[in-house]
């Protein structure tokens, strides 16, 4: 940002006109906000943006800058969690130039002033587009560990025995949540035994037997016993051909099965009524 | 340096560790069962961590060695009450605590200990 | 910055805690605070036992989308590590990984940087981002 002359000048133009310009700028970013956000909402965010702008062609500090692009990114950020596209954010700021050229239009000899204008709003807007990535990627975040823990619920078939029912893949983030939520529930529950069913996990890989057999040992730490449930025909293959050991955890082809299982080592027996 | 106490409760030898755990502290735990059980010939050593936020490599070496020790004077240690962030973490350290079984707290330790005697 | 001397048993109790309390007032999971602590723990002996004393220092730090992490400094003028690839090798669960303990805090951080000179001294820096 050269501070020569013409920044100054460009800085001093806008002050005097401050109510024009800033109206008009208003005017044209309510029209593209199409109601999203209120007329007085829009004013208040825009001052606070002429103000920094004027501060920052101005030359006068050094903290300007800084603000003013932490202003920009908050919104742009609220924007973006609003549901505006971010074209739509930086056509607002982008509008800017259009207020200015308005009453600049007539005078020749502020040219060099406009265009210094111009270059800096350039690089406001474009700024707020990598805002808007950066937060839709939050989101998406933010929504991919939701639906994390949403699909992972650990349940009691019995005294003493839970069981966690996987569905979709197992990646290391998956493992972290699996682990913790079941080794909650054997605390909250006083239960020995659990049985983690792999029906719904589609692939069964090295790494994905690394991360049960993490989970198992895990669960052993806090004296609960496994079983491993849903060992569907191709996946036992593809096991065996990998050479994937599970050593001492046993492994039953049904969650059925594994319940067997369990209530035989608890002691216990079905019997009819 | 703080000392853990050993408590005996019949034929077991009951610690419960409630402190952060110093490494010298945790030598000195180690031949202070020894001694205990060398003079009791208790049957089994009951090992309290639900107090306990961090196992790391020297404690859980210590966890294994008492194992070793325990079963040289023909008694078996339980570990109870570990914590779930703790054994998460053991596990991604890949420490397995061979020797050395596991409950979920005080009670169940002391079921699989009489269960044994 | 707050740097932590480390000369003592004592003191890696005191680095312990005060890791566990930036952990927790940076927003670290109870499971990311154990694991960071746990590593914290390795690291402090290390410096203590191998490296004779050193020092710990404690920064918050910001990734580039917002994340809060913390970054520990490891650093000690003791002999340095003659083998670093030995000492990262997965042995020291039996105890062959000449005890060092580096292997596991490793896996315990999200980023791991270890700088030794045999007679110059070892320096670990280490990171571990909330979620």
């Amino acid at each position: 940002m050269d501070v020569d002359g013409t920044s100054e000048r460009m800085a001093a133009y806008l002050r005097d006109h401050h109510d024009k310009v800033v109206g008009r700028w208003s005017e044209l970013v309510v029209a593209g906000v199409r109601g999203r956000t209120s007329r007085e909402e829009v004013r208040r965010e825009l001052e606070d943006l002429y103000t920094l702008v004027v501060r920052v062609l101005s030359g006068a500090d050094d903290h300007a800058a800084g603000e003013l692009t932490a202003a920009l990114d908050e919104l742009s950020r609220g924007r973006a969690r609003d549901g505006f596209t971010p074209s739509e954010t930086a056509l607002g700021v982008f509008s800017l130039k259009e207020a200015v050229y308005e009453l600049v239009a007539d005078s020749a000899e502020l040219v060099p002033e406009y265009l210094a204008l111009t270059r800096m709003v350039d690089d406001l807007g474009l700024r707020t587009f990598e805002t808007y990535s950066v937060t839709r990627e939050q989101i998406i975040s933010d929504q991919a560990t939701a639906m994390l823990e949403l699909s992972t619920p650990v349940v009691r078939l019995w005294d003493g025995i839970i069981a966690v029912p996987l569905v979709g893949t197992l990646d290391s983030a998956r493992t972290q949540l699996v682990m913790e939520k079941l080794l909650d529930t054997l605390v909250a529950t006083g239960a020995d035994h659990a049985v983690i069913d792999i029906t719904g996990v589609p692939t069964v890989d090295t790494e994905v037997a690394q991360h049960l057999l993490k989970t198992v040992s895990a669960a052993r730490l806090l004296g609960a016993e496994c079983t491993i449930s849903g060992i569907r025909p191709q996946v036992a293959q593809t096991i065996v051909s990998l050479g994937i050991e599970f050593g001492d955890i046993a492994t039953k082809a049904t969650l059925a099965d594994a319940l067997a299982l369990a209530l035989r080592q608890a002691g216990l027996k079905v019997v009819p009524a | 340096m703080e000392r853990v106490p050993i408590l005996k409760i019949g034929e077991i030898l009951f610690v419960s560790i409630q402190i952060d755990l110093q490494d010298d502290t945790v030598i000195r735990l180690q031949e202070d069962l020894a001694d205990e059980l060398g003079a009791t010939g208790a049957h089994g050593v009951l090992i309290d961590i639900t107090a306990v936020e961090i196992v790391d490599s020297f404690i859980g070496r210590m966890l294994t060695t008492i194992g070793s020790i325990s079963r040289l004077f023909d008694a078996e240690t339980v570990l109870v009450g570990m914590r779930p962030a703790v054994a998460i973490t053991l596990t991604e350290l890949g420490l397995s605590l061979g020797g050395v079984r596991t409950a979920l707290n005080a009670e169940k330790g002391l079921e699989l200990l009489n269960g044994k005697s | 910055m707050d740097e932590l001397p480390i000369q003592s048993g004592d003191d890696v109790v005191r680095v312990r805690q005060f890791v566990r309390n930036a952990a927790a007032d940076n927003g670290l999971s109870l499971v990311d605070q154990t694991k960071l602590v746990t590593a914290a723990s390795e690291l402090a002996r290390n410096t203590l036992v191998h490296g004779r004393g050193g020092a710990a220092r404690v920064e918050t730090v910001k990734s580039a989308n917002g994340r809060v992490g913390i970054k520990l400094y490891f650093t000690d003028e003791g002999p340095g590590i003659p083998d670093i690839g030995l000492a990262l090798t997965d042995g020291w669960t039996t105890g062959t990984g000449l005890g060092l303990g580096l292997s596991g805090a490793r896996r315990l951080v999200d980023e791991f940087e270890l700088t030794s000179k045999p007679g110059a001294g070892t320096s670990v820096v280490v990171v571990k981002w909330s979620r």
